[in-house]
């Protein structure tokens, strides 16, 4: 299996660390190439190279990347307009309606491909703006000690002993403007609190090294010590953490508007499971209308799983290298079948 | 000791911050329950004897803010949540002592579970981590990780209660029980409660079994691990003493605190069952607009989580003497 040229990156079994560990590929070795073009095809090489070091990751990114392109171009090949009614009420699927047609006539399969568009895109922009709250407050927290590390700490503490469903539904249901943009808030406002405890003590962890303390000599203002001296370490965490923030929104999102307290007028995953409740969806049989988004928000955030699994093995090797004892047995026995002697 | 008294003074100062928001929040925003519950009657004439005799009920007041708050801390140091507006007449209390034993139970009985089924499969996933069996577990529960619970607890009630009428669809027992210490109440019960059970066991497993494949993992490459093998020692004794107790450490502190969020954790679950504990209370007064049960409700929640964080808390000074330095 070590010989596989790096271009296989079909599910390889886990096993094959060989493949894993070896960062150098014959692309690498190769003289960096110039130009715009080969800056692009590098970027590619680039990519490529990361998602074929884990199969984990090449699963999420391929799953991720087919929601991307449903939710641009999903739309237009829904034949319907997603919120038009027509006489055919809780059609089951056909050739007509892919996935049949909701209580007051929509067509389901247009409903699920605008509701990629709106999620992710809503999904994105708030994990986005958790994660600059968590990044900016962390990073702060640790840098500064002292009473704003105190105050900053003391906030966050707060936030992560307050249960934060229950929060987010409060927050939601007293804001008196119901929209896509109150769904962001109750979220942001409640989902940063742990990471940005873990992202202060790798600043407190980075903090006191040379290169700070050259940077603060040479007189860069703090911001760019911050930002560009401390933050570039901590990226690995924040992608890990960017990761898992889009996962925990992208339910969030789907179960505040389930319950009604998102922007029901629009089509997303979530409001259709809304209006699959109130339509009772359940008791006329219709799975139709509320298994597909379910499936929807099931392979994005296991896809977004798996890429995070795969991070975290990328960035402690612990994780991915087998066990000692297995490892030489199999070496031994060279063979392709899995071990099945009981350890 | 210091270490001590500063946690403690934490928790006290989280306490009266969610006591303050949780008086601030629904005064930031306009309108009132006095109003909410007269918009009951639309479009009949409300005299305004009759709305100050609600606001009275209700204690809406029109004092300036820091007597309202003093009003609202001494009510609460009274144990007085006030009057739920859509169970009325029926004080807030009642309504929530009724509820909070169904909440406990389920929550309690389907924590222990989910954490005692994914711990072991995280354990035996990181010790046969290069055997095909692992590589498919480890994507099974990727995948169920990903489950959203409101939809798990669709589909479970889609195919067991609708298509093959084995589980009721809905509530936490029958609606011709009165609930009571018998028998019969006692199996409705249960039966109401399986597919709610279910839901949250499989859509909570993943968290357990990762948590612990990783921890395991680590524990896994230690030289007295090693050395374990090195003994000779049977297998499975390597894997449960020497690995995974030494693992298990932050699974315990994760099911501490899992217990803490029991209460707000399964509100989605028991609102697709309408089952009636908390969370699906809380989803009620919601949308009914009851804002003194919702007040309530979510001042138990946090003040749950608060007291169980605050016992965990204590527990790790005892423990892990790191902590206290």
């Amino acid at each position: 299996m070590a010989t596989l040229p790096p271009f296989n990156i079909g599910p390889a079994t886990e096993g094959n660390t060989q493949q894993q560990v070896s960062p150098t590929t014959p692309q690498d070795l190769q003289a960096p190439p110039r130009g715009k073009q080969s800056l692009i095809t590098e970027v590619f090489r680039g990519i490529w190279h990361v998602v074929s070091l884990n199969w984990k990751m090449g699963l999420g990114f391929t799953i991720v990347g087919i929601f991307i392109l449903l939710a641009i171009f999903g739309p237009l090949l829904a034949r319907y307009n997603p919120s038009q009614l027509s006489q055919d009420i809780l059609q089951p699927p056909s050739a007509q309606h892919w996935l049949g047609t909701t209580q007051a006539g929509e067509d389901v399969f247009a409903q699920v491909m605008i509701g990629t568009r709106y999620s992710i895109f809503w999904g994105l922009i708030t994990a986005i703006l958790v994660t600059f709250i968590y990044v900016a407050i962390g990073l702060s927290a640790g840098y500064f000690s002292g009473i704003i590390d105190d105050i900053l700490m003391a906030i966050t503490n707060v936030f992560i002993v307050i249960p934060s469903i229950p929060l987010m539904l409060v927050i939601a249901a007293y804001i008196p403007y119901k929209g896509s943009l109150l769904v962001v808030i109750a979220i942001a406002i409640t989902s940063w609190a742990g990471h940005a405890r873990t992202l202060r003590s790798q600043t407190l962890s980075v903090r006191n090294r040379d290169f700070v303390e050259a940077a603060r000599v040479s007189g860069l203002p703090t911001w760019r010590i911050i930002f560009q001296e401390i933050f570039p370490n901590m990226i690995t965490i924040v992608a890990a953490g960017f990761v898992g923030t889009m996962i925990g929104v992208i339910l969030a999102a789907a179960g505040l508007e389930y319950l009604g307290l998102g922007d029901i007028r629009s089509v997303s995953w979530g409001s259709m499971f809304y209006w699959a409740q109130s339509g009772d969806a359940l008791l006329q049989g219709a799975w139709w209308w509320f298994v597909p988004p379910g499936i929807c928000i099931l392979a994005l955030s296991a896809a977004l799983a798996f890429i995070n699994l795969g991070l975290d093995e990328l960035a402690d090797p612990r994780l991915r290298i087998e066990q000692p004892g297995s490892k030489r047995r199999k070496k031994d026995s060279q063979s392709e079948e899995p071990v099945l002697i009981a350890e | 000791m210091r270490h001590l008294l500063r946690r403690i003074g934490f928790y006290i100062v989280t306490v009266w911050i969610s006591l303050t928001l949780n008086f601030l929040l629904p005064r930031l925003v306009p309108g009132d329950p006095a109003q909410a519950f007269m918009a009951r009657f639309q479009d009949k004439y409300v005299d305004p004897e009759m709305l100050q005799a609600i606001e009275i009920q209700f204690g809406v007041s029109h004092d300036p803010l820091w007597k309202q708050y003093l009003q609202y801390l001494v009510n609460l140091a009274h144990g007085n949540f006030g009057v739920s507006t859509s169970y009325f007449p029926t004080p807030v209390v009642t309504i929530i002592a009724q509820r909070m034993p169904w909440t406990l139970v389920l929550g309690i009985i389907t924590i222990i579970i989910s954490f005692l089924l994914g711990t072991l499969i995280g354990i035996l996933n990181a010790w046969k981590r290069s055997k095909r069996l692992a590589t498919l577990s480890t994507s099974v529960i990727l995948t169920l990780s990903g489950i959203p619970y409101f939809w798990l607890a669709f589909i479970l009630l889609f195919v067991f209660a609708f298509q093959l009428h084995w589980f009721p669809l809905n509530g936490g027992y029958d609606a011709d029980i009165t609930p009571s210490w018998s028998f019969d109440f006692f199996m409705s019960a249960a039966q109401h409660a399986i597919l709610p059970a279910f839901t949250i066991i499989i859509s909570s497993l993943a968290g357990w079994m990762l948590l612990m494949r990783n921890t395991m993992i680590t524990t896994l490459s230690e030289d007295y691990v090693l050395m374990a093998r090195a003994k000779g020692l049977k297998n499975w004794r390597i894997m449960l003493i020497y690995a995974a107790r030494n693992a298990i450490l932050p699974s315990v502190t994760g099911f501490a605190l899992a217990l803490a969020f029991v209460v707000g954790g399964q509100l989605f679950t028991e609102t697709v069952f309408s089952y009636p504990g908390i969370g699906f209370t809380f989803v009620q007064a919601i949308g009914n607009k009851d804002y003194a049960l919702m007040q309530a409700l979510f001042l138990i929640i946090t003040l749950v989580a608060l007291t169980a964080n605050f016992l965990v808390d204590m527990l790790y000074t005892v423990i892990d003497p790191r902590v206290r330095s």
